[in-house]
Order: C-alpha cells, then structure tokens, then sequence
C-alpha cells in the first residue's frame, strides 16, 4: 500500500522577477517500510521535494497524498498539526533545542501532542535506548558529538510514532564512523520496526544502505530503481 | 536582557522615589515652616498687604479655633511690610510679630536657628533674622538693625532691633526676606492694641485635613479671609502637579528605553535562533505557539528584571529615606529655588504596584514586533540557516 503519492509536483520560484523550476512534474509513489535515497547533484531539488512532501513548503502544482490525506491542500493549520503527529523530520545540522537534555529534547514533541507524563517518559527512554546513548540522556547537545547529536534528532524524529522520517543530508556533517553508525541504527529501525525513512543525499554510504533510489536531476526524476537493480 | 530590565526599573523606581522625596521635603517646608496649614486674614489685608486691614478680636478667634477638631496649633501674628538697615545695608522684608512659644505650634522655624535662639531671651526690641539676609546686612549676633516701618496712625516710625538669633532654611529666598519679633515689642513700636493680629496662622494634625479644617472656620468666620496652603502658596499645588506630570513623562521615557531595549533583544534572540523556530515550526509547533512561547519568555525576562530591579530600587529608597541623600555640591542651586540639598527619597506601595504593571505592559508590547518577525519565518528556509 502506497503510504505517500507525489502527482504531478511542480515548484516555481520567483527569483528577482525571474521564475526558477526547482521541481518538473513530479509522479512518485512511496510504500510503508521503504528506505529511499532521493539523489542528485547540488540544486536538482531534491531538499525542494523533501520540503513539499514534509508540508513545510508549497507546490506551486500538484498533489501530495499522505495515507490519504491530500496534505497540499490543508490550511497552514492543519498542516502544522498533520506533521506533528504524522511527519518525522531530521535535518542536516540536527537543530536540537541546546538549553535541552538529550531527553528533555525528545519529549518534546511528545509534549506539544499533549500526551501524559508518565507516557512521554517511558517513549523517551525506549527511544534513547534505541539509538544507543543511554548514558547521555541529561546531556546537552553541546557536550555530545555530531554523531550523538544526530542520533538524539533520529530518537525525536520517531517520538511521535510518525508515518515515516524525512532526513535531509544527515550524514553530511557526520564523519565516516558516526554516518556508520547512525546509518545502521535507521536501517535497524527500519527492518525491524518497519518504519519508512526518506533521505535526501550525495552519501555514498546512504546510497549503499538504501534499497531504493531516486535520482533527480533538473528538476526531474530520471531515475528510480530498487538497490538489489542498482547492484 | 535581565540586567537591562533590572538597571532601568531601578532607575526608574529610585528617580521616582527621589523627586517624590524632593516634592514632598518642599511642600513640608512650605507648611511647617514658611506658612502653616491654614491661615485667617482681614479680607482686605491679601489684596494689599494693608497694614490697617487688621482681625480685631484676634485673642477670641484663636481661642475659638484651638478648640476645632484636627488643630495642633494657633498662632496669632503681625504682619508688615517695611525696611530694615544696618549699618553697611537696607533691604525691604516682612515682620512677623510673634509670641515664641505659641509661634512653635505652628511652624518649626525655632529648630531652624544657626546661632543663638528664637526669642527666648527677655530682652527688649529683639529679632530674629534669616542667615542671607544677615550676610547682605553684614551683621551677626548681637548687632543692631534699624527697623522703618507704619504705625497705626500711619505714621512712618522706626526701632532699633538686636539681633539674638539668625535661622537658616533651605529656602533662602525666605531666609532673605523675612524676620521675627516678639509680638508685644511690634505692638509697642507701632501703637497696635494687643488683641489685634495681621494673621492668625494654624497647623492641623494632617496636611490632608487641612481642607476640612478650612471648611469649618470658614462657616464659622464668614467675614475673614481664610486659605489652606494650596491657596495661600498656589505653587505649591502647581509644584504637585507639575512633578505628577514630570513622572509620568519620567516613567514614559524609561518605559520607552525599556521597549526599545527589549525589542532589540528579542529581535536578536529571534535572528539568533531561526534555526530553531524553524526545527519547532517543522516538527509541529503551532504559530500561535511559538507567538506564546516568545511572549512567555519576554514576561519571564522582564518580569526577574523589573523584580529585581524593583526591590534594589525599593532597598535603597528605604535607606536614604531613614539616612537621606546628602547633594551637598548643590545646596546653593537648592536653596535658591526653595529645596533642601538632603533629599530623602520617598517611596509609596502604590508606585511599586505601578512600575511593576508598566513593566510587565511594556513587556508585552515589545515583543509584539520580534513574534510578528519570528512568525513570518518559512520553516523550509528557517532550518536550513547557516
């Protein structure tokens, strides 16, 4: 079953009066428990698609379909709120909250749903636990590595149980063991908990670990194969 | 941020505070020193200072009026204009003829004396004179002045005076311009019968019930002039309400320094951390949030400020109202205009409850502008800030 489907995207922006096509008419389609690396060299748009299939930016046409729910066409309200308990995100320089703890940094989200104490505690825990850093889960994001830290944005990203994880680059600031081994702990996830993770990226290494992968180009997707093809 | 709120409500709490104490050490002296609460004329005698506009039965109406609720004192007086001379100077003053001892009732001016005493000795012709004027006459204790002034059949007629006391206010205008003798020698010298008084002069237990107190002798007295001090020294109210309105551009400006302050902060805080309202906006953080959020941590912020700048402010008034601020490099610029060098600042509750509610106002409105900004940021482009 298909969890997301992209009709027909198109996004124009209007730079100094002078329109620029970032997306050509995009159609794709995403099932539940996919591993996907969207590739493509700098400014093919695929940060432009990421945004518009997390809602945090709009086509200037087409349709995204989330489980359903036709997300372009919610109001900036409701799109926020859709996110919230739909959409995980993790981003390239990680954006933790730095007066927060690493625990402190997950709940919150879970706070912003409202959810009861006891419950935001435990998810939290499972989750630190998860991606591996129970013995910094009071620490700020300032006394943990880029790995760690990346790793706390992963644990937030999946707090809220979401449909699926759109990471944009999120190795991109990682040295080559901390990619390693936050790659391992997302395909971890995904195989075992099968959760769908979205990466934009010019990894090689997220490349290898993807079982699908979506090359973009001008705006356009030229090419989208299964990684056992790509071998 | 804090420490911006906290000096500026503390300056503003203490500026307050000190022209209060300003304001109210001058009315203070107005009244217990220079005029009284209350005083009672021969209608005739404001217009013109006439020395024949006199209360006749002067003995009588201050019997009367001691027995008024609310009166502390009463005190009859002569009054009248005339020139005084010494041996190197003249000038023109007022002389108050007084008894002592009853004059002490109503006005302080015998805590007041720098040399000698207010009248105490029995020796004839004697008078009390103020410090400025003692230096433009060039006299000290025990030097002669010339007094020429009317008597009662209008003649001009003259006394030598001794002086026994010099006093010194912090109104040098009223040093300068206003001497004591005893009223009996005044009598003597111009022929005036000894119930007879200019003025008859009364203090009332507290300043506000100088009105109420008015209201009665009036209604008792409908043929004498009788005035509060407000009436009697007009700037006094002009310097309440001049002063009301100096605070309130005082605390407008401050408020103002303090909207600009903030805003500026938060504005820094929000260019500093768009990264951050990005992720929040991206994960799900609602608009109306993240407005709340900016607006709850401009109220903490200014609310720690204004509260410890409150209680500095609040601490050290309460410290120099018990030991005053001493600004002695000034006390000729004070005086000249009336006001004493050591001010003891003043501070009331009701000011603390209104500068902490400005603050806590200007708080609000500052950050109106840095949320606006903070919430015109599209999350796509917020997060992906260097």
């Amino acid at each position: 079953m298909n969890i997301i489907e992209i009709k027909g995207i198109t996004k124009i922006y209007d730079i100094k009066t002078m329109p620029f096509q970032a997306l050509n008419g995009i159609d794709l389609s995403f099932q539940q428990g996919e591993f996907v690396a969207i590739v493509g060299p700098s400014g093919s748009g695929k940060t432009t698609l990421l945004n518009i299939i997390g809602g945090i930016d709009n086509p200037t046409d087409g349709t995204v379909i989330i489980d359903g729910v036709n997300i372009t066409g919610l109001s900036n309200w409701k799109k926020t709120d859709f996110r919230m308990h739909n959409i995980g995100f993790v981003f390239q320089s990680y954006n933790l909250i730095p007066v927060l703890t690493t625990k402190e940094n997950i709940e919150f989200i879970l706070q912003l749903q409202g959810r009861d104490k006891a419950d935001i505690e435990k998810r939290a825990l499972e989750l630190i636990e998860a991606v591996g850093l129970m013995n910094k889960t009071n620490s700020r994001p300032n006394k943990l590595s880029g790995g760690e830290q990346q790793r706390v944005a992963v644990a937030r990203a999946l707090a809220s149980k979401p449909k699926f994880i759109l990471a944009d680059e999120p190795t991109a600031n990682l040295d080559s063991k901390s990619a390693e081994n936050l790659l391992d702990i997302m395909e971890k996830l995904n195989r075992e908990e099968n959760i769908t993770f979205i990466f934009s990226t010019h990894d090689a290494r997220v490349m290898k670990k993807a079982r699908r992968i979506i090359t973009i180009e001008d705006g356009k997707v030229i090419d989208d194969v299964l990684r056992e093809k790509v071998i | 941020m804090i420490a911006a709120v906290a000096l500026g409500v503390f300056a503003g709490v203490f500026m307050i505070a000190f022209m209060n104490g300003m304001v109210d050490a001058r009315l203070q002296a107005i009244i217990h020193t220079e005029i009284s609460s209350v005083q009672m004329h021969n209608p005739e005698f404001l217009a013109n200072s006439d020395f024949s506009s006199r209360i006749p039965d002067a003995d009588n109406v201050v019997q009367w009026v001691s027995k008024v609720d609310h009166i502390k004192g009463v005190s009859k007086r002569l009054v009248i204009t005339s020139m005084i001379a010494s041996a190197e100077a003249n000038t023109g003053v007022k002389i108050l003829g007084v008894i002592p001892d009853i004059e002490r009732t109503v006005t302080n001016i015998g805590d007041k004396m720098i040399e000698g005493t207010f009248l105490e000795s029995h020796r004839k012709n004697a008078i009390v004179i103020g410090k400025k004027l003692a230096e433009k006459l060039k006299v000290g204790l025990n030097k002669k002045v010339v007094i020429t002034l009317q008597d009662a059949q209008m003649n001009i007629t003259g006394g030598a005076f001794r002086v026994v006391g010099i006093f010194e206010t912090d109104n040098s205008m009223f040093d300068e311009m206003t001497v004591f003798t005893r009223y009996n020698d005044l009598c003597t010298l111009t022929g005036l019968k000894t119930t007879e008084a200019h003025e008859i002069a009364v203090l009332v237990d507290k300043d506000s019930n100088s009105g109420i107190v008015t209201d009665v002798l009036k209604f008792h007295y409908p043929g004498l002039d009788i005035q509060d001090w407000t009436q009697l020294s007009p700037e006094a109210g002009y310097l309440i309400s001049a002063m009301n309105q100096y605070l309130y551009i005082f605390v407008l400006v401050i408020m103002l320094a303090l909207c600009f302050g903030i805003i500026n902060t938060m504005l820094m805080a929000v260019l500093e951390r768009v990264k951050e309202l990005g992720m929040l906006m991206t994960i799900g953080m609602s608009k109306v949030r993240i407005f709340l959020m900016l607006m709850l941590e401009t109220l903490y912020l200014s609310i720690t400020g204004g509260f410890i700048g409150i209680i500095c402010g609040y601490l050290l008034c309460r410290y120099l109202e018990r030991v005053g601020l001493n600004l002695y490099f000034w006390e000729e610029a004070y005086k000249s205009i009336g006001y004493s060098s050591m001010i003891y600042p003043k501070i009331e509750l009701n000011m603390i409850v209104y500068t902490a509610l400005m603050v806590v106002l200007t708080g609000i409105f500052s950050t109106l502008y840095p949320a606006y900004k903070a919430l015109k940021l599209n999350p796509a482009d917020a997060t992906r800030t260097k």
